[in-house]
């Protein structure tokens, strides 16, 4: 509970995974710390409620990780998936910091586990959290109410009070009550602006209303937009974020990891007016998944459909819903309200376009289609054994990269120069690190380092 | 709605389904039980596969407080509830003859039978059979004061075939759950398996936690208090089924009739699994009153709750018993304890303590699947 009246040393906006490793930082360096979380208890954590691991750094093997995951192979990978639109110092020392999370976290009642059944590929670079990301913050949330951190739901700042650079005090709304509070530091740690529809739509018109957001709905990017206004820099642009497919009848907020769908590599994907429009068998798919949430977004009407045969039961993880069945494609058109002409003319020509080869899901095997336009390079075979399966699909998005820029010590610059006492940790600052592309698991080392920075650096930053 | 029980079976059954579905879309848990892992190698659900996996399910509802998707999200996920609901239908569907399922399906009717009924008319029939003075006659130990009240025959076949019918009706029970849920039938006996079931079993490992740290019960923070005070009432009845057995041992082979001394096989075995019985089941009626209320189905906590009173009556009654046993209060004591006995024989193939079969056959048809 907010202590009326009371100056706190460090204020933290947000109570995901970055603001509570911010917050648990600057209790135990010794500031009085208030959390201002704008969900009610049940929802509280943002997206980190909906998260399963943390990707870092380690040596050799170590407890839940197998092998070992080299920064330079890290940095590789994230080079890859950004194209290089990163910040290479802040980046490099983010990786470095993330081979020490493991334990400060299990200090603080995280526990781990092996890679989940379905995700072994990971099971090298990501330690799993056991029961995943809620778990972990309602182990954080009883660390921080045993260290006498203040706590504040359903608490929405709604105005920050900035005079030259200089962080003054927020605005909190609760209930239909506002007040002032005070604190000497800033710490912003609210997340993306990807559950706020009219922003997203600066970037994707208003294909944006088709979208899915699979995290908090709370993640309404206010904060952001008084940084901005306050004159901050950003970095990243509003087009960025990290989007995949996912099952078009999720909820409209918070549906989470369930919604995925994975068999898109074992068929074929086909858009509103029944045709194919990307090789569904570029690549492995856990190195395919997150592109496939912009594909489907440049899609009429925002919406495709996996379809698969009777072949492929039982090589895909199961989706959260059962899938749209039928016998025959012209019944699996008419369930789907598809021209059921073009839909089979689109299986027919993908069909005969097959070439025989010998198929194998672990591998990029020998299973593709010629003369097809787009094709599909891997794992490609006849679609001629029913029951058909198909399962619809929108873009979901995961979370906005648009941020404020951010220096080594988590501080938020305006004009290229470091403001006195605001700092940001989390999806508010991603874009220093992800331009574009995903990494799974990246997320939560952004999170946790920069959060853990802010912490601390706040601290540092109070004369006392 | 506070009881899933009192939805339609099918409909609890879809609801299973449909938790298990978006269960299996996430996987987050997979770490916490066996539950999970075993739902993984399923894609649709049977009724069967329902009803394994709800009496696999150990209720450490760690998952509960986990989970992204429990209330007030929309997709209102709440495992060990649904879970604690399936199970309910379980005990009630296989259980065996179904009039005495009815007779004892609400868990007033089966209290009210077991800790009252049964031993008012054990009073009445001693007052008639041996008279109101010899009832309340005080008899030394060396009186063998015991069978002055019921006589060691009445004592052999009343609960002899009380007892074999209550194993029968379970077996009986065992075997319909076993059929459903496994789908090979011809199942072979796996001894591995069960050895397996019955270390895991026995150390109640699902309520452990992931390491040890024990469950999310009565409430979020993990605990070892449920798992304590269960191995304090399973481990207390088994001693006390062993002073049972000791004495028989005694009476027959040793021609040593009861009532044994104070410092003797039996009695002590009695007295340890006597305490034990009456600290365990209170701390569960404890934990069950303090507990999150809201991962729990009211159905089966009536049915926990009445199982729970009625070891509390039996061991209340037996330690009595023992400390009454030179007074004229033996022969009431005595009287009202068999009656508790009896009412627990009676209603054990309908009541909670199936529990113990379900879930060891569940952890044996998952030991089979790991290939343990």
């Amino acid at each position: 509970m907010i202590q009326p009246g009371k100056l706190y040393d460090v204020l933290v906006i947000g109570g995901g995974n970055a603001g509570l490793c911010a917050a648990i930082t600057a209790r135990e360096a010794g500031a009085s710390v208030l959390i201002l979380e704008s969900a009610p208890v049940h929802f509280r954590g943002g997206n980190s409620r909906h998260v399963r691991n943390l990707r870092c750094v380690h040596d050799g093997p170590e407890d839940v990780l197998l092998g070992s995951y080299p920064l330079s192979e890290y940095w590789d990978d994230l080079v890859q998936v950004t194209g290089g639109k990163t910040n290479e110092s802040l980046a490099k020392m983010m990786l470095q910091e993330s081979a020490h999370c493991r334990n400060w976290m299990r200090h603080h009642g995280a526990r781990f586990q092996p890679a989940l059944g379905g995700t072994l590929q990971l099971s090298r670079t990501n330690a799993f959290f056991l029961g995943g990301g809620k778990s972990l913050l309602n182990a954080y949330y009883r660390s921080a109410e045993k260290l006498g951190i203040d706590i504040e739901y359903d608490a929405e700042v709604t105005d920050l009070e900035i005079v030259n650079s200089q962080f003054r005090s927020a605005t909190v709304k609760r209930n239909t009550q506002t007040e002032q509070i005070k604190a000497r530091v800033l710490i912003t740690s609210s997340g993306g602006f990807q559950a706020n529809i009219d922003w997203l739509k600066e970037a994707w018109g208003e294909a944006a209303e088709n979208f899915i957001i699979r995290g908090t709905p709370y993640d309404n990017g206010r904060i952001l937009r008084l940084l901005m206004d306050a004159g901050m820099s950003t970095i990243s642009d509003v087009s960025q974020c990290h989007a995949v497919a996912v099952h078009a009848d999720s909820p409209r907020f918070d549906g989470g990891i369930a919604t995925r769908v994975d068999c898109v590599s074992l068929g074929i994907v086909v858009n509103r007016h029944a045709v194919r429009f990307y090789d569904e068998g570029e690549d492995f798919w856990p190195k395919r998944y997150a592109i496939w949430g912009r594909l489907i977004a440049q899609q009429p009407d925002q919406i495709a459909y996996a379809i698969i045969d009777a072949k492929s039961a039982g090589s895909y993880l199961p989706p959260v819903f059962p899938p749209v069945q039928a016998d025959s494609v012209a019944e699996l058109a008419v369930k789907l309200s598809l021209d059921p002409a073009t839909l089979d003319h689109t299986l027919h020509s993908y069909n005969a376009a097959v070439q025989p080869g010998n198929f194998d899901l672990t591998l990029l095997d020998n299973c593709h289609t010629d003369g097809l336009v787009p094709c599909k390079s891997h794992w490609a075979r006849k679609l001629d054994t029913p029951p058909y399966r198909a399962y619809p699909l929108r873009p979901g998005i995961t979370f906005t990269y648009l941020g404020v820029a951010v220096n080594d010590k988590a501080q938020v610059l305006q004009n290229g120069v470091p403001t006195a006492n605001i700092y940001a940790a989390g999806e508010i600052m991603a874009g220093n690190i992800l331009g574009k592309g995903y990494l799974a698991g990246i997320g939560m080392t952004i999170g946790t380092v920069f959060g853990r920075i802010a912490g601390r650096e706040a601290v540092r930053g109070l004369t006392h | 709605m506070d009881s899933l029980t009192e939805t339609s079976n099918n409909a609890l059954l879809d609801e299973g389904r449909r938790v298990m579905q978006i269960c299996n879309a996430c996987r987050y848990c997979e770490g916490f039980c066996a539950v999970f892992p075993a739902m993984e190698k399923r894609f649709d659900f049977t009724s069967g596969d329902l009803k394994y996996l709800a009496n696999l399910c150990h209720d450490c509802r760690e998952c509960y407080y986990s989970c992204q998707y429990s209330p007030p999200h929309e997709f209102q996920l709440n495992v060990p509830k649904t879970f604690a609901a399936i199970r309910q239908q379980t005990y009630r569907e296989y259980a065996w003859p179904s009039f005495m399922v009815s007779l004892f399906s609400n868990s007033k009717r089966a209290l009210l039978i077991s800790t009252f009924i049964f031993p008012v008319f054990f009073i009445l029939a001693s007052l008639l059979l041996v008279g109101p003075d010899a009832l309340f006659t005080a008899y030394s130990d060396a009186d063998g004061s015991f069978y002055r009240i019921v006589s060691h025959t009445m004592l052999v076949w009343g609960f002899g075939s009380a007892g074999i019918f209550a194993v029968i009706a379970m077996l009986v029970g065992g075997y319909r759950f076993w059929q459903e849920t496994t789908a090979e039938k011809s199942a072979v006996f796996d001894l591995r398996a069960v050895v397996r079931a019955l270390h895991d079993a026995m150390r109640l490992r699902y309520l452990g936690g992931a390491s040890g740290e024990g469950c999310a019960y009565p409430e979020e923070q993990a605990s070892n208090l449920r798992r304590r005070f269960h191995h304090l009432t399973f481990y207390g009845f088994m001693l006390c089924f062993a002073a049972t057995s000791v004495a028989t041992v005694y009476h027959y082979l040793f021609d040593l009739p009861a009532p044994y001394a104070f410092f003797s096989l039996p009695v002590q075995l009695g007295f340890f699994g006597g305490i034990m019985l009456l600290v365990g089941p209170l701390g569960l009626l404890y934990l069950k009153r303090i507990r999150d209320p809201e991962p729990a189905d009211t159905l089966q906590t009536g049915m926990d709750i009445t199982f729970l009173v009625l070891l509390l009556a039996t061991s209340i009654t037996g330690l009595l018993l023992l400390f009454l046993r030179e007074t004229g209060m033996m022969g009431i004591m005595l009287v009202i304890h068999l009656g508790l006995v009896m009412g627990l024989f009676i209603t054990m193939p309908y009541g909670k303590f199936v529990h113990g079969i379900y879930r060891l056959s569940a952890l044996v048809k998952n030991a089979k699947e790991e290939g343990v």
